[in-house]
């Protein structure tokens, strides 16, 4: 006897699962929105107060109520930046000798420990940024360095805490993030690839810069922007050792401010309503330069693809 | 004629299982040879093991003479680097880089050793494009991607990069078997050409293409050189069994 092809009652599946999942998806948006919208509605007094000063403005003093966000922002790129520009080489180094160097039984245990840097937790990076890195930093490092004084960066008294100090340590922070993207990345270099380098006479250092690299560059710049964020929105263990000091300074000694650390240390002693309204307005500036980052990232990677690149990704 | 290429008690493993045993050979200066021999038999492996890529992939290792010139290439103090611009070589499937325009493709190797100016690059990507019969089909988008052309195009693209470091020996396994008719015919009449110049060595599984194009012939069996005649004599006249039964179809 032939089964019926009629559904069996009146439920159906397959409309209820798609209609589910399509909540759940729809949700985050809706989430996004909220959280958009509240940072808007509730930076509003501080908009109204300062208009677009308060992105160009430098002083900050809660008190007597200046309220300045550049320094902030200064300090959020500038630290960001510094860490990008440590950790991408040595994430790149890893990666390659990863995918193309270390012997098969070396590559998962490196890896591992690589990965398990991203584990823990940001408190800990903090606490031994400020309790072993910053005196190593100020004792031996930075008096090193304090020699080439005609330099901007090297200027004024070695402290330790500052921004030298938070930049190694976001990088030490997104380094697995780059590191791990681009492994995964040049792992997916076809073999061909390569061979067509050596074939031609290329060095192993030839095959790397000139083939495995550029195959594999929109996946390394996903990771780089990845990292990236990481560092513009990393809190606690900058917190920790930035010297939490509001001012734009080129030297990698002097303590700085981010807008993350700043918001961690007064959002829960501001009582002002302008304060609090304040340091949403700086959230809000912390998340629209994390969407510019992002959009001018796939944008960049639209344009690299269009020319022509091995993985698109 | 001078043999540009003798092998001699060449043998090829994977770890531990063996790939080629114990071949000798010795190619002509300025000739064509085809390996010819079921798949598996080891042809790949064999021209690997002549430029030394075969000692780049993991756990592999081979043992014996390769003369180029009457210089053993497995000799302690060569290098692999030099040797390979020395051989070029084409793959089965096309591999230009993808990130470079097809003229920055042609002088990829020419740049390993030395600077060029832009108008240098473009004469000497014109030159290579023309002797791989290429040039006539590109030469209003030298700076596009090498990527955006056909695969039988990418395939004599990647011809014009092994010719533009001016090698002496040219190895291509199975450089057609990813092209159409028209394609391959082209890259066929290209051998013949380049014949005058360089020694080539093509591993094909095409019988007519091996009789059409070349004056010697080895077939390769299971890791072993069973013969390695004329081309003529090897389709009509075989010596061996094993030979006859494969070029005449019958072989399993
Ligand atoms: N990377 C590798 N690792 C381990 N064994 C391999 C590898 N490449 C080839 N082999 C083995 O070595 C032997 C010879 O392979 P080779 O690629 O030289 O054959 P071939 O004659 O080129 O075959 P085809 O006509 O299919 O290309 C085969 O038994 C194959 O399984
Ligand atoms: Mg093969």
């Amino acid at each position: 006897m032939a089964g019926s092809i009629k559904r069996s009652g009146k439920f159906d599946i397959e409309r209820a699962f798609r209609g589910g999942t399509a909540a759940l998806a729809l949700s985050v948006l809706v989430l996004g929105a909220i959280i958009v919208y509240e940072l808007f509605s509730s930076s509003g007094p501080a908009f109204d107060r300062f208009g677009f000063g308060f992105i160009t403005s430098r002083d900050w003093d809660p008190v007597s109520e200046l309220y300045g966000a550049l320094p902030f922002i200064w300090g959020t790129f500038y630290t960001s930046i510094l860490a990008l520009v440590i950790a991408l080489p040595l994430s790149l180094g890893i990666a390659v000798f990863l995918t193309e160097l270390a012997p098969v039984w070396l590559r998962g245990p490196i890896g591992f420990m690589v990965e398990l840097l991203a584990a823990i937790p940001s408190l800990v990076y903090g606490l031994w940024g400020l309790f072993v890195l910053a005196p190593i930093m100020q004792e031996h490092i930075q008096p090193f360095l304090a020699q080439y004084d005609y330099l901007p960066f090297f200027k004024g008294y070695p402290l330790g805490l500052g921004i030298m100090t938070a930049s190694v340590i976001v990088a030490i922070m997104i380094l697995p993030t780059i590191s791990s993207i681009s492994r995964e990345v040049m792992y997916t270099v076809p073999e061909t690839q390569r061979e067509g380098g050596l074939a031609l006479g290329m060095t192993r250092w030839e095959v790397v810069s000139k083939v495995v690299i550029p195959y594999s560059r929109s996946g390394i710049l996903g990771g780089v922007i990845l990292g990236f964020g990481r560092a513009l929105g990393e809190t606690m263990a900058v917190t920790m050792v930035i010297g939490n000091t509001p001012q734009i300074t080129m030297s990698l000694f002097d303590p700085g401010y981010t807008i993350a650390s700043v918001l961690a240390n007064e959002f829960a002693e501001a009582t002002e309503k302008v304060h609090l309204s304040v340091l949403v307005e700086l959230g809000l500036i912390l998340f629209v330069i994390s969407i510019l980052m992002n959009s001018a990232a796939k944008l960049l990677l639209w344009r690299m693809n269009r020319y022509g690149s091995g993985s698109g990704s | 004629m001078t043999d540009k290429l003798k092998v001699e008690a060449l043998s090829a493993w994977f770890g531990n299982n063996p790939a080629l045993y114990d071949i000798n050979i010795a190619m002509p200066e300025k000739s064509v040879t085809a390996i010819i021999g079921p798949s598996g038999c080891g042809k790949s492996t064999f021209v690997r093991c002549l430029n030394r890529l075969h000692e780049e992939v993991p756990g592999a290792s081979s043992r014996g003479i390769v003369l180029l010139d009457g210089e053993d290439v497995y000799s302690p103090g060569v290098d692999p680097v030099l040797l390979r611009r020395r051989m070029g070589m084409i793959f089965q499937k096309p591999n230009p880089f993808p990130t470079m325009s097809i003229a920055q493709n042609v002088v990829a190797g020419i740049l390993l050793e030395r600077r060029m100016s832009k108008s240098e690059v473009e004469e000497s990507a014109e030159k290579y494009l023309k002797l791989a019969a290429l040039w006539d089909e590109v030469k209003d988008k030298l700076h596009k991607p090498g990527m955006s052309l056909s695969g039988g195009q990418q395939q004599r693209l990647c011809i014009a990069r092994a010719l533009a470091v001016e090698p002496e020996v040219l190895l291509a396994d199975e450089p057609a078997s990813a092209l159409d008719p028209i394609s391959t015919a082209k890259v066929e009449e290209l051998f013949m050409d380049l014949k005058e110049r360089y020694t080539i060595i093509v591993v094909t599984h095409n019988m007519q293409q091996a009789a059409r194009i070349s004056d010697k012939t080895a077939f390769f069996l299971t890791g072993k050189l069973v013969e390695y005649d004329a081309t003529a004599k090897i389709f009509t006249n075989p010596s061996r069994k094993e030979t006859e039964d494969y070029v005449t179809g019958r072989f399993g």
